[in-house]
Protein backbone atom coordinates (compact mmCIF):
# COMPACT_ATOMS: atom_id res chain seq x y z
CA UNK A 1 0.00 0.00 0.00
CA UNK A 2 2.53 2.33 0.85
CA UNK A 3 5.86 2.20 -1.06
CA UNK A 4 9.01 5.05 -0.31
CA UNK A 5 11.93 5.15 -2.52
CA UNK A 6 14.72 6.76 -1.73
CA UNK A 7 12.53 9.80 -0.32
CA UNK A 8 15.45 12.99 0.32
CA UNK A 9 14.63 16.25 2.28
CA UNK A 10 16.64 19.06 2.67
CA UNK A 11 16.22 22.47 4.42
CA UNK A 12 18.71 24.45 2.99
CA UNK A 13 22.04 22.95 3.95
CA UNK A 14 20.32 20.98 6.70
CA UNK A 15 19.83 17.17 5.47
CA UNK A 16 16.68 16.44 7.19
CA UNK A 17 15.88 13.38 5.74
CA UNK A 18 18.60 11.25 3.15
CA UNK A 19 17.48 8.41 1.32
CA UNK A 20 14.70 6.85 3.06
CA UNK A 21 13.23 3.69 1.56
CA UNK A 22 10.57 1.49 2.46
CA UNK A 23 7.31 -0.53 1.87
CA UNK A 24 3.82 -1.43 4.33
CA UNK A 25 1.40 -3.49 2.66
CA UNK A 26 -2.12 -4.32 3.93
CA UNK A 27 -2.38 -5.73 7.57
CA UNK A 28 0.68 -4.15 8.60
CA UNK A 29 1.79 -1.79 11.31
CA UNK A 30 4.69 0.28 10.90
CA UNK A 31 6.72 1.58 13.87
CA UNK A 32 8.69 4.66 13.26
CA UNK A 33 11.33 4.81 16.11
CA UNK A 34 14.27 7.56 16.10
CA UNK A 35 15.38 10.53 18.46
CA UNK A 36 13.77 13.62 18.58
CA UNK A 37 14.43 15.48 15.27
CA UNK A 38 15.64 11.98 13.54
CA UNK A 39 13.37 12.70 10.64
CA UNK A 40 10.71 10.87 11.65
CA UNK A 41 8.47 13.66 11.41
CA UNK A 42 9.48 15.38 8.26
CA UNK A 43 9.28 11.70 6.64
CA UNK A 44 5.52 11.17 7.25
CA UNK A 45 4.55 14.95 6.20
CA UNK A 46 6.73 13.86 2.66
CA UNK A 47 4.13 11.02 2.70
CA UNK A 48 1.17 12.33 3.62
CA UNK A 49 2.16 15.16 0.92
CA UNK A 50 2.20 18.14 3.04
CA UNK A 51 5.68 19.09 1.70
CA UNK A 52 7.10 18.05 -1.10
CA UNK A 53 10.17 16.17 -1.34
CA UNK A 54 13.70 16.84 -2.60
CA UNK A 55 14.66 13.45 -4.43
CA UNK A 56 12.84 9.96 -4.40
CA UNK A 57 9.28 9.14 -4.49
CA UNK A 58 6.21 8.06 -2.18
CA UNK A 59 3.40 5.64 -3.66
CA UNK A 60 -0.04 5.53 -1.86
CA UNK A 61 -2.45 2.55 -3.26
CA UNK A 62 -0.48 2.81 -6.92
CA UNK A 63 -0.59 7.07 -7.03
CA UNK A 64 2.13 8.83 -6.60
CA UNK A 65 2.06 11.67 -3.94
CA UNK A 66 3.35 14.56 -5.98
CA UNK A 67 1.85 13.69 -9.17
CA UNK A 68 -1.56 12.44 -7.99
CA UNK A 69 -1.89 14.03 -5.12
CA UNK A 70 -5.49 14.02 -4.37
CA UNK A 71 -6.28 10.49 -5.15
CA UNK A 72 -3.35 9.39 -3.01
CA UNK A 73 -4.56 11.67 -0.36
CA UNK A 74 -7.90 10.30 -0.95
CA UNK A 75 -6.52 6.75 0.14
CA UNK A 76 -5.13 8.00 3.43
CA UNK A 77 -5.74 9.44 7.14
CA UNK A 78 -3.76 11.80 8.86
CA UNK A 79 -2.92 12.34 12.46
CA UNK A 80 -0.69 15.13 12.57
CA UNK A 81 2.16 15.73 15.72
CA UNK A 82 0.27 17.58 18.05
CA UNK A 83 -2.92 16.52 16.94
CA UNK A 84 -4.14 20.05 15.41
CA UNK A 85 -7.89 20.78 15.03
CA UNK A 86 -9.92 23.96 14.58
CA UNK A 87 -9.87 25.37 18.22
CA UNK A 88 -13.20 27.45 17.69
CA UNK A 89 -15.17 24.48 16.36
CA UNK A 90 -17.26 22.03 18.52
CA UNK A 91 -15.89 18.41 17.81
CA UNK A 92 -18.92 17.49 16.17
CA UNK A 93 -18.29 20.73 13.98
CA UNK A 94 -15.23 19.68 13.03
CA UNK A 95 -15.64 16.07 12.42
CA UNK A 96 -18.78 17.27 9.94
CA UNK A 97 -16.39 19.32 8.65
CA UNK A 98 -13.45 16.81 8.18
CA UNK A 99 -16.05 14.04 6.53
CA UNK A 100 -17.24 16.78 4.09
CA UNK A 101 -14.30 16.93 2.67
CA UNK A 102 -12.97 13.72 2.16
CA UNK A 103 -16.12 14.16 0.33
CA UNK A 104 -19.34 11.99 2.63
CA UNK A 105 -22.50 13.81 3.08
CA UNK A 106 -25.88 12.78 3.86
CA UNK A 107 -26.31 9.44 5.50
CA UNK A 108 -22.85 7.89 5.30
CA UNK A 109 -21.37 11.28 6.86
CA UNK A 110 -24.11 11.00 9.84
CA UNK A 111 -22.88 7.43 10.18
CA UNK A 112 -19.05 7.59 9.43
CA UNK A 113 -18.90 10.35 12.12
CA UNK A 114 -21.20 8.11 14.44
CA UNK A 115 -18.62 5.44 13.94
CA UNK A 116 -15.37 7.65 14.58
CA UNK A 117 -17.18 9.59 17.66
CA UNK A 118 -17.88 5.79 18.61
CA UNK A 119 -14.05 4.47 18.06
CA UNK A 120 -12.54 7.17 19.73
CA UNK A 121 -15.23 7.75 23.02
CA UNK A 122 -16.21 11.20 22.55
CA UNK A 123 -19.55 11.05 22.50
CA UNK A 124 -19.66 13.41 26.09
CA UNK A 125 -18.00 16.18 24.60
CA UNK A 126 -19.75 16.48 21.02
CA UNK A 127 -21.20 19.55 21.14
CA UNK A 128 -18.39 21.24 23.17
CA UNK A 129 -15.68 23.73 21.51
CA UNK A 130 -12.32 21.71 20.99
CA UNK A 131 -10.53 24.93 22.79
CA UNK A 132 -12.21 23.70 26.11
CA UNK A 133 -11.21 20.11 25.53
CA UNK A 134 -8.28 18.34 27.69
CA UNK A 135 -5.44 17.79 25.82
CA UNK A 136 -6.48 13.80 25.88
CA UNK A 137 -9.44 14.64 24.39
CA UNK A 138 -7.76 17.33 21.95
CA UNK A 139 -5.61 14.23 20.51
CA UNK A 140 -8.35 12.06 20.07
CA UNK A 141 -10.77 14.30 18.16
CA UNK A 142 -8.04 14.99 15.40
CA UNK A 143 -7.73 11.47 15.56
CA UNK A 144 -10.91 11.01 14.77
CA UNK A 145 -10.83 13.00 11.97
CA UNK A 146 -7.45 10.93 10.91
CA UNK A 147 -10.37 7.68 10.85
CA UNK A 148 -13.21 9.39 9.44
CA UNK A 149 -13.67 7.75 6.00
CA UNK A 150 -12.11 4.54 6.92
CA UNK A 151 -8.91 4.80 4.83
CA UNK A 152 -6.86 1.95 3.61
CA UNK A 153 -3.49 3.72 4.95
CA UNK A 154 -3.24 5.22 8.15
CA UNK A 155 -0.23 8.24 9.20
CA UNK A 156 0.10 8.39 12.85
CA UNK A 157 2.72 10.95 14.42
CA UNK A 158 2.84 10.55 18.01
CA UNK A 159 -0.91 8.93 18.16
CA UNK A 160 -0.27 8.55 21.81
CA UNK A 161 1.61 11.29 23.00
CA UNK A 162 0.12 13.38 25.56
CA UNK A 163 -2.52 10.74 26.52
CA UNK A 164 -3.28 9.15 29.80
CA UNK A 165 -1.99 5.38 30.79
CA UNK A 166 -5.81 4.39 29.95
CA UNK A 167 -6.06 6.67 27.14
CA UNK A 168 -2.91 4.81 25.79
CA UNK A 169 -4.05 1.48 25.78
CA UNK A 170 -7.54 2.32 24.10
CA UNK A 171 -5.73 3.69 21.53
CA UNK A 172 -2.91 0.78 21.29
CA UNK A 173 -5.82 -1.56 20.72
CA UNK A 174 -7.43 0.48 18.48
CA UNK A 175 -4.14 1.04 16.07
CA UNK A 176 -3.44 -2.90 16.56
CA UNK A 177 -7.48 -3.59 15.35
CA UNK A 178 -7.17 -1.34 12.41
CA UNK A 179 -3.73 -2.77 11.34
CA UNK A 180 -5.42 -5.75 10.63
CA UNK A 181 -6.72 -4.65 7.79
CA UNK A 182 -5.16 -1.25 7.06
CA UNK A 183 -1.25 -0.15 6.26
CA UNK A 184 -0.38 1.56 9.59
CA UNK A 185 2.71 3.72 9.92
CA UNK A 186 3.41 5.62 13.43
CA UNK A 187 5.97 6.88 14.94
CA UNK A 188 6.63 6.88 18.69
CA UNK A 189 9.05 7.62 21.31
CA UNK A 190 7.72 4.97 23.39
CA UNK A 191 9.42 1.52 22.84
CA UNK A 192 7.15 -0.95 24.65
CA UNK A 193 4.55 0.30 22.29
CA UNK A 194 6.72 -0.81 19.51
CA UNK A 195 5.94 -4.06 21.21
CA UNK A 196 2.46 -4.19 21.83
CA UNK A 197 1.31 -2.70 18.60
CA UNK A 198 3.75 -3.10 15.53
CA UNK A 199 4.36 -5.60 13.19
CA UNK A 200 7.65 -3.80 12.28
CA UNK A 201 9.71 -1.09 13.09
CA UNK A 202 12.13 1.07 11.74
CA UNK A 203 14.62 3.09 13.70
CA UNK A 204 16.00 6.36 12.12
CA UNK A 205 18.51 8.18 12.80
CA UNK A 206 19.78 11.43 11.36
CA UNK A 207 17.36 11.06 8.18
CA UNK A 208 18.49 7.59 7.54
CA UNK A 209 17.11 3.74 8.72
CA UNK A 210 19.69 2.37 10.75
CA UNK A 211 17.76 -0.90 11.81
CA UNK A 212 14.44 -2.92 9.91
CA UNK A 213 12.95 -5.91 11.73
CA UNK A 214 10.04 -7.14 13.87
CA UNK A 215 10.02 -6.06 17.43
CA UNK A 216 11.41 -9.85 18.31
CA UNK A 217 14.11 -9.37 15.42
CA UNK A 218 15.51 -5.70 16.70
CA UNK A 219 15.55 -7.27 20.67
CA UNK A 220 17.89 -10.15 19.07
CA UNK A 221 20.59 -7.32 18.56
CA UNK A 222 20.33 -6.62 21.77
CA UNK A 223 23.87 -7.69 23.69
CA UNK A 224 21.75 -9.11 26.14
CA UNK A 225 20.22 -10.99 24.25
CA UNK A 226 20.30 -14.93 23.85
CA UNK A 227 22.11 -14.54 27.81
CA UNK A 228 20.38 -16.68 30.38
CA UNK A 229 19.73 -15.33 34.35
CA UNK A 230 20.32 -17.33 36.93
CA UNK A 231 18.79 -16.60 40.75
CA UNK A 232 20.13 -18.44 43.59
CA UNK A 233 19.35 -18.29 46.86
CA UNK A 234 22.29 -18.41 48.57
CA UNK A 235 25.89 -18.77 48.32
CA UNK A 236 29.11 -17.10 47.50
CA UNK A 237 27.99 -15.13 44.11
CA UNK A 238 32.25 -14.79 43.11
CA UNK A 239 32.42 -18.57 43.48
CA UNK A 240 29.66 -19.61 41.47
CA UNK A 241 30.10 -17.62 39.05
CA UNK A 242 33.95 -18.60 38.56
CA UNK A 243 32.28 -22.52 38.34
CA UNK A 244 30.08 -21.25 35.73
CA UNK A 245 32.89 -19.61 33.76
CA UNK A 246 34.61 -23.08 33.68
CA UNK A 247 31.41 -24.33 31.66
CA UNK A 248 32.79 -25.27 28.15
CA UNK A 249 29.61 -23.15 26.52
CA UNK A 250 29.77 -20.25 28.45
CA UNK A 251 31.62 -16.97 27.36
CA UNK A 252 31.30 -14.85 30.13
CA UNK A 253 29.16 -13.75 33.47
CA UNK A 254 28.28 -10.95 34.87
CA UNK A 255 27.13 -10.56 38.26
CA UNK A 256 23.75 -8.51 38.76
CA UNK A 257 23.78 -8.96 42.74
CA UNK A 258 25.74 -10.50 45.03
CA UNK A 259 22.88 -11.50 47.85
CA UNK A 260 20.20 -13.10 46.84
CA UNK A 261 22.87 -14.21 43.90
CA UNK A 262 22.37 -13.13 40.89
CA UNK A 263 24.23 -13.58 37.72
CA UNK A 264 23.50 -13.64 33.98
CA UNK A 265 25.64 -15.87 31.52
CA UNK A 266 26.30 -15.02 28.43
CA UNK A 267 26.71 -17.84 25.67
CA UNK A 268 29.58 -18.56 23.52
CA UNK A 269 28.47 -17.93 19.55
CA UNK A 270 27.22 -20.92 18.37
CA UNK A 271 25.75 -22.63 21.01
CA UNK A 272 21.83 -23.24 20.75
CA UNK A 273 19.47 -22.09 23.71
CA UNK A 274 18.50 -25.12 24.33
CA UNK A 275 21.56 -26.78 24.99
CA UNK A 276 23.16 -23.84 27.06
CA UNK A 277 20.21 -23.52 29.75
CA UNK A 278 20.58 -27.63 30.09
CA UNK A 279 24.35 -26.85 30.57
CA UNK A 280 23.78 -24.40 33.21
CA UNK A 281 21.13 -26.42 34.61
CA UNK A 282 22.64 -29.56 35.04
CA UNK A 283 25.84 -27.59 36.47
CA UNK A 284 23.68 -25.89 39.17
CA UNK A 285 22.12 -29.74 39.75
CA UNK A 286 25.49 -31.09 40.27
CA UNK A 287 26.51 -28.21 42.63
CA UNK A 288 23.58 -28.22 44.08
CA UNK A 289 23.13 -24.59 44.08
CA UNK A 290 19.55 -23.65 45.30
CA UNK A 291 18.73 -22.49 41.94
CA UNK A 292 15.14 -20.34 41.82
CA UNK A 293 15.08 -19.33 38.67
CA UNK A 294 16.94 -19.40 35.32
CA UNK A 295 15.63 -17.93 32.26
CA UNK A 296 16.46 -16.43 29.33
CA UNK A 297 16.61 -12.85 28.25
CA UNK A 298 14.99 -11.68 25.04
CA UNK A 299 16.82 -8.82 24.63
CA UNK A 300 15.37 -5.23 25.52
CA UNK A 301 14.32 -2.83 22.56
CA UNK A 302 15.61 0.06 24.64
CA UNK A 303 19.25 -1.42 24.81
CA UNK A 304 18.95 -2.05 20.90
CA UNK A 305 17.61 1.66 20.43
CA UNK A 306 20.25 3.13 22.81
CA UNK A 307 23.29 0.98 21.20
CA UNK A 308 22.06 2.31 17.54
CA UNK A 309 21.16 5.84 18.24
CA UNK A 310 23.75 7.28 21.16
CA UNK A 311 27.08 6.47 19.62
CA UNK A 312 25.79 9.03 16.78
CA UNK A 313 23.61 11.55 18.80
CA UNK A 314 27.04 12.10 21.08
CA UNK A 315 28.81 12.70 17.75
CA UNK A 316 26.96 15.18 16.33
CA UNK A 317 26.56 17.22 19.52
CA UNK A 318 30.43 17.75 19.54
CA UNK B 1 -16.29 22.93 -5.95
CA UNK B 2 -17.86 21.04 -2.99
CA UNK B 3 -14.95 21.26 -1.47
CA UNK B 4 -14.22 25.01 -2.15
CA UNK B 5 -17.74 25.40 -0.36
CA UNK B 6 -17.25 23.08 2.55
CA UNK B 7 -13.91 25.24 3.15
CA UNK B 8 -15.47 28.61 2.92
CA UNK B 9 -19.02 27.45 5.38
CA UNK B 10 -15.77 26.33 7.68
CA UNK B 11 -14.20 29.86 7.85
CA UNK B 12 -17.47 31.73 8.18
CA UNK B 13 -18.60 30.00 11.10
CA UNK B 14 -14.66 30.71 12.73
CA UNK B 15 -15.36 34.16 11.77
CA UNK B 16 -18.66 34.48 13.79
CA UNK B 17 -17.46 31.86 16.68
CA UNK B 18 -14.96 34.55 17.62
CA UNK B 19 -15.62 37.79 17.81
CA UNK B 20 -13.71 39.14 14.81
CA UNK B 21 -16.52 38.68 12.03
CA UNK B 22 -19.03 41.48 14.83
CA UNK B 23 -16.49 43.34 15.56
CA UNK B 24 -15.53 44.35 12.08
CA UNK B 25 -19.26 44.61 11.18
CA UNK B 26 -20.10 47.19 14.12
CA UNK B 27 -16.94 48.94 13.88
CA UNK B 28 -17.21 49.46 10.14
CA UNK B 29 -21.35 50.54 10.72
CA UNK B 30 -20.35 53.03 13.25
CA UNK B 31 -17.11 54.33 11.76
CA UNK B 32 -19.04 54.46 7.94
CA UNK B 33 -21.61 56.26 10.03
CA UNK B 34 -19.53 58.89 11.82
CA UNK B 35 -17.48 59.71 8.85
CA UNK B 36 -20.42 59.89 6.24
CA UNK B 37 -22.27 62.43 8.73
CA UNK B 38 -20.28 64.24 10.70
CA UNK B 39 -16.81 64.63 9.41
CA UNK B 40 -17.98 64.21 5.66
CA UNK B 41 -21.07 66.92 5.84
CA UNK B 42 -23.87 64.12 4.76
CA UNK B 43 -26.35 66.86 5.51
CA UNK B 44 -24.29 70.06 4.75
CA UNK B 45 -24.15 68.74 1.22
CA UNK B 46 -27.62 69.05 0.33
CA UNK B 47 -27.64 66.33 -2.00
CA UNK B 48 -28.76 62.95 -2.44
CA UNK B 49 -26.21 61.03 -2.62
CA UNK B 50 -24.24 58.67 -0.70
CA UNK B 51 -20.66 60.24 -1.94
CA UNK B 52 -20.33 61.13 1.62
CA UNK B 53 -20.45 57.81 2.58
CA UNK B 54 -18.28 56.23 0.17
CA UNK B 55 -15.84 58.94 0.20
CA UNK B 56 -14.86 57.03 3.52
CA UNK B 57 -14.46 53.33 2.45
CA UNK B 58 -10.94 53.13 0.95
CA UNK B 59 -9.85 54.83 4.54
CA UNK B 60 -11.70 52.60 6.59
CA UNK B 61 -10.99 49.01 4.29
CA UNK B 62 -7.24 50.05 4.90
CA UNK B 63 -7.05 49.12 8.43
CA UNK B 64 -10.71 46.96 9.11
CA UNK B 65 -10.34 44.45 6.04
CA UNK B 66 -6.55 43.18 7.03
CA UNK B 67 -8.08 43.40 10.57
CA UNK B 68 -10.65 40.67 8.68
CA UNK B 69 -8.32 38.70 6.77
CA UNK B 70 -4.91 38.61 8.89
CA UNK B 71 -6.39 35.12 10.53
CA UNK B 72 -7.12 33.84 7.19
CA UNK B 73 -3.57 31.61 6.75
CA UNK B 74 -1.60 32.80 9.87
CA UNK B 75 -4.05 31.07 12.25
CA UNK B 76 -3.77 28.20 10.22
CA UNK B 77 0.06 28.09 10.76
CA UNK B 78 0.21 28.99 14.17
CA UNK B 79 -2.00 26.18 15.49
CA UNK B 80 -0.25 23.56 12.55
CA UNK B 81 -4.35 23.04 11.10
CA UNK B 82 -2.48 24.10 7.74
CA UNK B 83 -0.96 20.39 8.08
CA UNK B 84 -4.35 19.12 8.79
CA UNK B 85 -6.14 21.00 5.61
CA UNK B 86 -3.57 20.35 3.24
CA UNK B 87 -3.44 16.56 3.17
CA UNK B 88 -6.57 16.50 2.77
CA UNK B 89 -7.74 15.27 -0.68
CA UNK B 90 -8.24 19.73 -1.61
CA UNK B 91 -5.95 21.28 -3.69
CA UNK B 92 -4.09 24.34 -2.27
CA UNK B 93 -6.10 26.81 -4.66
CA UNK B 94 -9.49 25.24 -3.22
CA UNK B 95 -8.42 26.34 -0.28
CA UNK B 96 -7.21 29.72 -0.74
CA UNK B 97 -10.35 30.43 -2.77
CA UNK B 98 -12.86 29.09 -0.30
CA UNK B 99 -11.12 30.85 2.64
CA UNK B 100 -10.98 34.29 0.65
CA UNK B 101 -14.64 33.87 -0.17
CA UNK B 102 -15.92 33.28 3.43
CA UNK B 103 -13.57 36.34 4.35
CA UNK B 104 -15.14 38.35 1.61
CA UNK B 105 -18.58 37.58 2.43
CA UNK B 106 -17.86 39.13 5.72
CA UNK B 107 -17.27 42.30 3.93
CA UNK B 108 -20.35 41.71 1.37
CA UNK B 109 -22.46 41.66 4.58
CA UNK B 110 -20.73 44.51 6.70
CA UNK B 111 -21.75 46.38 3.57
CA UNK B 112 -25.84 45.05 3.29
CA UNK B 113 -26.00 46.20 6.62
CA UNK B 114 -25.42 49.85 5.83
CA UNK B 115 -28.65 50.27 4.15
CA UNK B 116 -30.24 52.36 6.22
CA UNK B 117 -28.03 54.89 4.94
CA UNK B 118 -30.37 53.83 1.47
CA UNK B 119 -32.97 54.18 2.94
CA UNK B 120 -32.20 57.55 4.34
CA UNK B 121 -30.98 59.23 1.07
CA UNK B 122 -33.75 58.12 -0.52
CA UNK B 123 -36.45 58.96 1.97
CA UNK B 124 -34.75 62.38 2.12
CA UNK B 125 -34.56 62.69 -1.48
CA UNK B 126 -34.52 61.22 -5.15
CA UNK B 127 -31.11 60.04 -5.57
CA UNK B 128 -30.14 58.16 -8.66
CA UNK B 129 -29.63 54.69 -7.36
CA UNK B 130 -27.75 52.83 -9.77
CA UNK B 131 -25.18 55.50 -8.98
CA UNK B 132 -25.62 53.98 -5.41
CA UNK B 133 -25.88 50.17 -6.41
CA UNK B 134 -22.31 50.94 -8.44
CA UNK B 135 -20.88 52.72 -5.30
CA UNK B 136 -22.00 49.62 -3.78
CA UNK B 137 -20.49 47.36 -6.11
CA UNK B 138 -16.93 49.24 -6.47
CA UNK B 139 -16.56 49.38 -2.61
CA UNK B 140 -17.49 45.26 -2.90
CA UNK B 141 -14.18 45.07 -5.07
CA UNK B 142 -12.11 47.33 -3.19
CA UNK B 143 -13.23 45.06 -0.58
CA UNK B 144 -12.06 42.13 -2.08
CA UNK B 145 -8.68 43.47 -3.25
CA UNK B 146 -7.33 44.77 0.24
CA UNK B 147 -8.36 40.80 1.09
CA UNK B 148 -7.08 39.16 -1.16
CA UNK B 149 -3.36 41.14 -0.48
CA UNK B 150 -4.16 40.32 3.15
CA UNK B 151 -4.79 36.59 1.61
CA UNK B 152 -1.27 36.90 0.98
CA UNK B 153 0.61 38.37 3.80
CA UNK B 154 -1.00 36.22 6.05
CA UNK B 155 -0.01 33.23 3.67
CA UNK B 156 3.81 34.58 4.69
CA UNK B 157 3.71 34.05 8.26
CA UNK B 158 2.18 32.67 11.58
CA UNK B 159 2.23 35.95 13.26
CA UNK B 160 -1.05 37.94 12.61
CA UNK B 161 0.14 41.10 13.77
CA UNK B 162 3.08 40.94 11.11
CA UNK B 163 -0.11 39.90 8.75
CA UNK B 164 -1.57 43.21 9.49
CA UNK B 165 1.21 45.57 9.13
CA UNK B 166 2.26 43.99 6.42
CA UNK B 167 -0.93 44.18 4.29
CA UNK B 168 -1.96 47.75 5.93
CA UNK B 169 1.66 49.18 3.84
CA UNK B 170 0.40 47.53 0.50
CA UNK B 171 -2.73 48.79 0.75
CA UNK B 172 -1.64 52.06 1.91
CA UNK B 173 0.38 52.05 -1.27
CA UNK B 174 -2.58 51.54 -3.13
CA UNK B 175 -4.24 54.56 -2.15
CA UNK B 176 -1.63 56.96 -1.86
CA UNK B 177 -0.30 56.32 -5.77
CA UNK B 178 -3.59 57.74 -6.66
CA UNK B 179 -4.34 60.07 -4.07
CA UNK B 180 -4.90 64.17 -5.01
CA UNK B 181 -1.90 65.19 -2.46
CA UNK B 182 0.44 62.87 -3.53
CA UNK B 183 0.17 62.71 -7.29
CA UNK B 184 -0.07 66.64 -7.15
CA UNK B 185 3.26 66.09 -5.53
CA UNK B 186 4.65 63.82 -7.78
CA UNK B 187 3.40 65.92 -10.76
CA UNK B 188 6.06 68.47 -10.05
CA UNK B 189 9.09 66.57 -10.71
CA UNK B 190 7.51 63.62 -13.10
CA UNK B 191 6.57 63.73 -16.36
CA UNK B 192 2.84 63.44 -16.54
CA UNK B 193 2.74 60.25 -18.35
CA UNK B 194 4.62 58.60 -15.17
CA UNK B 195 2.20 59.77 -12.93
CA UNK B 196 -0.95 58.50 -14.93
CA UNK B 197 0.94 55.23 -15.00
CA UNK B 198 1.72 55.42 -11.24
CA UNK B 199 -2.06 56.65 -10.03
CA UNK B 200 -3.38 54.14 -12.36
CA UNK B 201 -2.78 51.24 -10.00
CA UNK B 202 -3.96 52.76 -7.15
CA UNK B 203 -7.62 51.59 -5.97
CA UNK B 204 -8.48 55.41 -5.70
CA UNK B 205 -8.11 56.22 -9.57
CA UNK B 206 -10.55 53.11 -9.89
CA UNK B 207 -12.92 53.21 -6.97
CA UNK B 208 -13.30 56.96 -7.97
CA UNK B 209 -14.88 56.56 -11.27
CA UNK B 210 -17.41 53.65 -9.87
CA UNK B 211 -18.35 55.87 -6.77
CA UNK B 212 -19.79 58.33 -9.78
CA UNK B 213 -21.80 55.73 -11.04
CA UNK B 214 -19.80 55.03 -14.40
CA UNK B 215 -19.40 51.00 -14.03
CA UNK B 216 -16.44 50.98 -16.38
CA UNK B 217 -14.78 47.66 -17.03
CA UNK B 218 -11.71 48.62 -16.92
CA UNK B 219 -11.94 49.71 -13.12
CA UNK B 220 -14.03 46.34 -12.50
CA UNK B 221 -10.78 44.06 -14.40
CA UNK B 222 -8.33 45.98 -12.67
CA UNK B 223 -9.79 45.26 -9.23
CA UNK B 224 -10.19 41.85 -10.10
CA UNK B 225 -6.65 41.02 -11.74
CA UNK B 226 -5.12 42.78 -7.97
CA UNK B 227 -7.09 39.95 -6.58
CA UNK B 228 -6.14 37.23 -8.96
CA UNK B 229 -2.85 38.40 -8.66
CA UNK B 230 -2.65 38.10 -5.16
CA UNK B 231 -4.54 35.30 -4.65
CA UNK B 232 -2.20 33.14 -7.08
CA UNK B 233 0.82 34.82 -4.99
CA UNK B 234 -1.01 33.40 -1.94
CA UNK B 235 -0.91 29.67 -3.58
CA UNK B 236 2.91 30.09 -4.78
CA UNK B 237 3.46 30.84 -1.15
CA UNK B 238 1.78 28.08 0.38
CA UNK B 239 3.04 25.85 -1.81
CA UNK B 240 6.77 26.50 -1.47
CA UNK B 241 6.32 27.54 2.36
CA UNK B 242 4.17 24.88 4.24
CA UNK B 243 6.36 24.22 7.05
CA UNK B 244 7.22 26.71 9.83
Amino acid sequence: MIQVRNLKKTFGPKVAVSGISFEVKKGEVLGFLGPNGAGKSTTMRMVTGFIPPTDGEAIIGGFNIVENPIEAKRLMGYLPENAPSYADMTVLGFLNFAAELRGLSGAAQKSAVGRAVEMCFLENVLHQSVETLSKGYRHRTCFAQSIIHDPEVLILDEPTDGLDPNQKHEVRTLIRKMGETKAIIFSTHILEEVEAVCSRAIIIDRGTIVANGTPAELKCRSVSAGAISLRIASGNAREIASKLDGISSVDRTTIVSESPVAIRVFPRKNVSNNDFARALSEAAFKEQWPLLELHTEEGRLDEVFRNITLPDTKASNK
Amino acid sequence: MKSIITIAKRELTGYFASPVAFVFIVIFLILSGFFSFMVGGFFERGQASLESFFAWHPWLYLFLVPAVGMRMWSEERRLGTIELLLTMPVTPWQAIVGKFIASWAVVALALVLTFPMWITVNYLGNPDNGVILAGYVGSFLMGGAYLSITAMTSAMTRNQVVAFIVSVVLSLFLILAGYPPVTNMLVSWAKPWIVEAIASFSVMTHFEGLQKGVLDSRDILYFLSVIGFSLFSTSVIVRTHRAG
